[in-house]
């Protein structure tokens, strides 16, 4: 049946573009001739997560074998959270790219399996565009201005014209890669996740602000600098040297609070310029580091003085999940776009402004 | 107390009795600018104030507006030094966050293009070869000082028609708002005028083509989208900031291979 005459639309999504292997069922509902009467459930989100030691990174090889081995597991369990059998599902939906390249080949591969298995169209899906349409969906922003902040991406876009435009961007590494090294050089535990953990010890820093470098440039900005003096104050304070402003021993608390005031303080100078520019006072935050209370609390602030709000979700949505591309694949699948088999390949480099937004206006 | 001032509080400096009240002349994600007056009543001077932020760290907050502020009047004054065409500094306080500048008297050089593509459409007669060549030299006035400003050693970070100020020449006589009518003779008096570079808040010192090119890309980029109609003259431009500035062939090389891959790189994992 033609999917733009159905009124319950199904897609299953399977995202592992990074340590997060992810399979979500999502339900659309509604007269597709009539936007605003459609709505969206999400019938199922299951996650399973690639945890290495502290002090060390997630390898793609080790991450990739990770997401082969839970596959199955993961996949089914959505199923079952969701209550469907395979033939009530109308496309499977994967993550196409950005990412690491082993993993995203291992889910490719699970979900092309899918797709043969149970003969349904596959869909391949932009992993950032899969993380806005899901932060919109979940939070109703209309038209914001997006932060997307994560472990391997950094960028300020705004919607123009069917695009996804980038504004602003990391120069080198995301903010999240930074926060995640910073956390390997102080051997901060990765479960659940580093950025909380150091978010936690934060908490408890604060009594002075240590010197770090800022680098914002117009709309983009760059951490790898910040990365490599927070390390060299680190590897100080392990040596027993570290002083701070005030002449008394810094701690790692105060290290982790001088880290994330500085990034963040650029993430929200730059959101904010990209808002001056587009005229917009809305701002939706997704992506792994936008869970982080800190940083919705400062762009909260500045987009109060904006006379506007600010617009995020928690971590079922922020960090990588399934659901996301089962969404952001269903709108599209819903506009008539499909990946065949033979070209269903994934890309490290996909950049978010690729994506044509058939289904926005 | 008006309910600008209400919403956007006033630097401290402004609150002083005075006989002519600061202006708020525009507002953006950076700073707010006022139109003011310094040592004389009859001196009119820009202040230009980045208020603190909230969302920032009181030390950090501190840090930047102080550096940023001490930044951008150290550019200024080393470009007018040069003879780059810029506002003087009059005055600053980078850590109270303002910066007190020569005010700049005209009309952006956005607004006096569009007012002289707008006039050209309403005669509804094909602009001539003749009345082009007006535009063409208001081009090369651009040229000319953004190929000073480079020579100086320093990019400007977000050149565009509305960071250019057209100043009329030997003006005693302040023109306000609109340029003149559209007489013929208004026509081409619009376009009149020696162009001035503004807002430096930026601008870094460098010598590099690279930054130069992408200064220049981001400038052609905003001219073809705010005159889409005077995109084809943009050339004039580049081939007067070859007169004016020695080094440009590489620049202008770098330039070829910043417009094939946009100002961004290609976006890596």
């Amino acid at each position: 049946m033609d999917i733009t005459k159905k009124r319950r639309r199904i897609a299953l999504g399977c995202e592992g573009s990074a340590n997060k292997l992810g399979v979500g069922v999502i339900l659309h509902e509604g007269d597709l001739s009539d936007p605003s009467s459609c709505t969206s459930t999400v019938l199922s989100n299951v996650r399973h997560t690639f945890v290495s030691p502290p002090g060390t990174g997630f390898l793609p090889k080790d991450t990739a074998h990770h997401h082969r081995s839970w596959f199955v597991r993961v996949a089914g369990r959505a199923l079952a959270d969701a209550g469907l059998s395979p033939d009530e599902i109308d496309c499977v939906c994967y993550t196409r790219g950005p990412g690491m390249g082993a993993p995203l080949t291992s889910v490719a591969v699970g979900a092309r399996a899918l797709a043969l298995l149970w003969g349904k169209p596959l869909v391949g899906v932009n992993h950032c565009v899969g993380h806005i349409e899901m932060g919109r969906a979940i939070t109703g922003a209309s038209h914001p201005v997006v932060l997307y902040v994560s472990g391997g991406n950094t960028q300020v876009i705004a919607y123009a014209e069917q695009r996804y435009r980038i504004f602003g961007e990391t120069l080198d590494i995301a903010v999240g890669n930074c926060l995640d090294r910073f956390a390997r050089a102080l051997e901060i535990s990765n479960d659940p996740a580093p950025g909380y953990n150091i978010e936690q010890l934060a908490k408890q820093g604060g009594r002075v602000l240590l010197d770090l470098p800022y680098a914002v440039k117009g709309m983009d900005c760059s951490f790898s600098g910040i990365l490599t003096r927070v390390e060299e104050l680190a590897a100080q304070m392990k040596a027993g040297q570290g002083k701070g402003p005030d002449g008394e021993p810094y701690t790692a608390a105060d290290l982790c609070f001088s880290l994330q005031e500085t990034v963040f303080a650029m993430l929200v100078e730059i959101t904010e310029r990209a808002m001056a520019h587009v005229g917009s006072s809305q701002v939706l935050i997704v992506g792994g580091v936008g869970c982080n209370e800190r940083l919705q609390e400062m762009m909260g602030l500045m987009a109060a003085e904006r006379g506007g709000s600010v617009y995020a979700t928690d971590e079922r949505f922020c960090i990588d999940n399934g659901i996301m591309i089962a969404h952001a694949g269903l709108l599209a699948y819903e506009t008539g776009f499909s990946t065949p088999i033979d070209e269903s390949t994934c890309t490290q480099r996909f950049r978010t402004d690729e994506v044509l937004v058939k289904w926005r206006k | 107390m008006t309910a600008a001032d209400k919403q956007f509080p006033p630097p401290p400096i402004l609150t002083h009795p005075s006989a002519s009240p600061p202006i708020l002349v525009t507002q953006g994600a950076e700073g707010r600018l006022y139109k003011t007056t310094h040592l004389l009543p009859t001196l009119p001077c820009a202040l230009k104030y980045r208020p603190p932020k909230p969302y920032r760290h009181p030390a950090l907050d501190a840090r930047l507006t102080r550096a940023r502020i001490s930044a951008e009047a150290k550019v200024l004054e080393r470009c007018w030094r040069e003879g780059v065409p810029v506002p003087a500094v009059h005055a600053m306080d980078a850590a109270a966050g303002w910066l007190a500048m020569e005010w700049i008297e005209g009309v952006p050089v956005r607004v006096a293009i569009n007012a002289w593509l707008g006039d050209a459409e309403g005669e509804a007669a094909p602009t001539n070869e003749k009345q082009e060549e007006d535009l063409v030299d208001l081009m090369r006035r651009i040229g000319e000082a953004v190929g000073k400003l480079h020579k100086t050693g320093v990019v400007h970070g977000d050149l565009t028609t509305s960071n250019m100020m057209l100043r009329p020449r030997g003006s005693g006589t302040p023109a306000n708002g609109e340029p003149e009518a559209a007489t013929q003779d208004g026509r081409a008096k619009a376009l009149e005028g020696e162009v001035v570079l503004i807002d430096f808040g930026l601008a870094t010192q460098s010598m590099s083509d690279e930054d130069r090119a992408v200064d220049l890309y981001v400038l052609e980029r905003a001219f073809a989208s705010t005159h889409p109609r005077a995109e084809r003259l943009f050339g004039a431009i580049l081939d007067q900031y070859k007169t004016t500035f020695k080094k440009a062939p590489s620049v202008l090389a770098k330039l070829e291979d910043v417009r094939m891959r946009g100002r961004k790189r290609s976006m890596l994992g």
